[in-house]
């Protein structure tokens, strides 16, 4: 990519853009809707750039060949839906413990079971987070427009390698399929895999900075003689599951290593927020509608204010922490029951904090969300 | 230490996880004899699942990747078409491939991706004490069939063969010289090599199934059952129930392997760019 580029494509299409700017050279999918697009695309576009796409036989075939891949070189990735998003729970686990860096894309749908196939919810931001067994911590980014989905694609890609660590992007049936502009521009940051400086013999795979990260991510089949493991190992990669001062310490660093780097990790987007004595905070496809709706607010002299999370998870507890000033109210809205209204909830002690859960399938509109504001005591 | 050993075997991960009188041990042997006749430990992927016999590549000193119950050949998918040039080995067990990995086996053989699968078939689910496998026999006592198991077993290869497999054998750890020999011809043949290995569990199958307390026992019962091909040809069905027919039983290369075809779309398709 020499120059810039406009073009006007579908989320889930420019999630693809992003993976494949970003690196990625191996997806391993699954269709599903609202994500097949991803795979489709992927299936044409990976052949121009000397990639490989395999349509594997079930979803959890597919979160293991991409591990699998990570193994052998490549950035890999890939994409799915709730159903889908509930077989790769293990896979993912996997990644976690392994410390494996890969990329997958749930683009959410009404649940639970079968649930609206064709229809955009936020249900799942929770399984996101807690989806697999055991203790741990991944990355989970939201995209809210076509653009999102390229940027932060690129950005899961970036986190994924420098922490070594599954990324999730919570795309949404609505972002995933609204055709709008995209920005395609000439220089993207791309963090490309470090392979290990050191020899073979002395050369330790799990064995972190004191930083609690892995500096580099090997290869098979560079004489490293790698022992990949899901159970709790040592730093050579043995089993110590049964001792626990070793289990202890490498759970805690699994989980340190993302949460003590949350500011790092950190991305909101806010507008509006001086002097703000209501927010409204708001993500993926629902941000749209919140965003409208403050504007909208703004224009009636109502001091109002916008925060989205553009990363969920960690959630952004100190960027939401630091503009409570003066806020005496949080508005909620998303396509779910409330359930990211609990998070804020917890960090916002004292804050009237209103849930706007909306479930069945439709977008909150900006004007339900505006009427809310309005019935604010200010 | 022997050397043989000492050139192969991750000290770190030993002791090993085996009982004593465990045929996987017998396997891990041949396996090394023949990847030392093949000169080809430095290029060596090896794979496994969730079981006793998904232990036995931990113990080799090589890339090894130890991951989760059944789906072993969907991460060696992964990684062989990633590296293409890695001689990737699967070790599972019949549990790990016939029960929870059934489709991820059957995927492999379908599409005949260059890799070879060992089945480490002792007939239980031995890792967590002892319940009935898809590969236990009709009748057979175990932790979850203490009336005797009411289920039919596969016949693994016919699975495999039917599936697409382009190299199908059976051995058995009572003849370990053969064992080698066959999973000699399994890596260096291209495409999908699946081995169905007969290996006691004394412990378990042993004890539960066929009433015997001795590996050496165990060994001689797979040996008395067991039967070539060509000797196989000559019995009836009724005469070859209950017989171990041990050989290559499945053998083509006219098939394409999948990381070709990948390749090959790949250079028909180059003039897109």
């Amino acid at each position: 990519m020499k120059t810039e580029e406009l073009l006007i494509v579908q989320g889930n299409e420019a999630c693809v853009k992003g993976a494949i700017r970003a690196g990625c050279r191996f997806f391993a999918g699954y269709p599903i809707t609202p994500a097949s697009e991803i795979a489709e695309k992927m299936a044409f576009e990976l052949q121009l750039h000397q990639g490989n796409f395999v349509q594997m036989e079930d979803e959890i075939a597919s979160i293991s060949a991409i591990i699998g891949a990570a193994w052998g070189g490549a950035k890999t990735c890939t994409a799915t839906s709730g159903p889908g998003f509930s077989l790769m729970q293990e896979g993912i686990g996997y990644a976690v413990e392994t410390e494996t860096p890969c990329v997958i894309i749930n683009v959410m749908r009404g649940g639970p079971s079968t649930g609206q196939p064709t229809i955009s919810s936020q249900q799942d931001v929770m399984q996101a987070r807690f989806g697999s067994h055991g203790d741990y911590e991944v990355i989970v980014l939201c995209p809210s427009s076509v653009q999102d989905c390229y940027d932060l694609t690129i950005k899961a890609f970036n986190l994924a390698e420098k922490f070594r660590v599954p990324v999730i992007i919570l795309s949404d049936e609505i972002v995933g399929h609204t055709r709008e502009m995209l920005r395609i521009p000439e220089n993207v940051e791309v963090r490309e895999r470090q392979t290990p400086k050191e020899d073979p013999d002395n050369y330790q795979p799990y064995k972190a900075q004191p930083s609690g990260l892995l500096d580099n991510m090997p290869t098979f089949g560079k004489g490293y003689h790698l022992l990949v493991d899901g159970q709790l190992h040592d730093e050579s990669g043995n089993r110590k599951g049964d001792d626990t001062r070793a289990s202890e310490q490498l759970m805690k660093r699994l989980c340190y290593k993302i949460t003590d780097h949350a500011d790092e990790i950190e991305d909101v987007r806010t507008a509006f927020i001086d002097h703000a004595k209501v927010l409204v905070l708001a993500y993926g496809s629902v941000a749209r509608s919140a965003l409208s709706a403050v504007r909208q607010a703004r224009d009636r002299n109502l001091e109002v204010g916008f925060f989205q999370p553009r990363i969920l998870w960690p959630f952004p507890e100190k960027a939401l922490k630091r503009i409570l000033d003066g806020v005496t109210r949080i508005i909620v809205p998303e396509m779910n029951i409330g359930k990211i209204v609990k998070e804020v909830e917890r960090i916002c002690p004292g804050i009237d904090v209103l849930s706007l859960g909306k479930v069945g399938g439709d977008l909150h509109t900006p004007q339900e969300i505006l009427e809310t504001i309005e019935n604010t005591d200010f | 230490m022997n050397n043989f050993a000492e050139k192969y075997i991750r000290k770190s991960a030993l002791p090993t996880i085996f009982c004593p009188g465990c045929g996987h041990g017998t396997v891990l042997n041949a396996f090394l004899r023949a990847v030392d006749d093949l000169d080809i430990f430095d290029s060596l992927g090896l794979v496994s699942g969730i079981g006793c016999s998904s232990w036995t590549p931990v113990f080799i000193n090589t890339d090894v990747m130890h991951t989760i119950h059944g789906r072993a050949p969907a991460f060696a998918t992964g990684l062989k078409i990633a590296n293409p040039d890695l001689n990737v080995v699967v070790f599972s067990g019949d549990g790990d491939c016939l029960g929870i990995g059934g489709n991820h086996l059957i995927h492999a053989a379908r599409r005949n991706i260059d890799m070879t699968i060992l089945m480490l078939d002792n007939e239980i689910y031995g890792m967590t004490g002892g319940q009935v496998s898809p590969m236990s026999p009709k009748g057979s006592n175990s932790q979850t069939t203490p009336y005797g198991n009411p289920e039919h077993h596969f016949d693994a290869c016919a699975l495999v063969i039917a599936a697409g497999a382009t190299h199908v054998a059976r051995y058995t750890t009572a003849r370990p010289r053969t064992l080698i020999k066959g999973i000699k011809a399994a890596i260096e043949h291209k495409g999908l090599s699946f081995l169905h290995i007969i290996s006691q569990c004394p412990t378990q199958t042993g004890r539960y199934i066929y009433g015997l307390t001795q590996p050496a026992e165990y060994l001689q019962m797979i040996q008395q059952k067991s039967i070539t091909l060509n000797a196989a040809k000559k019995l009836s069905d009724d005469e070859l129930q209950g017989k171990i027919v041990t050989g290559i039983l499945h053998q083509s290369d006219d098939k394409p392997e999948f990381v070709e075809e990948l390749n090959r779309i790949k250079m028909e398709n180059s003039h897109e760019c």
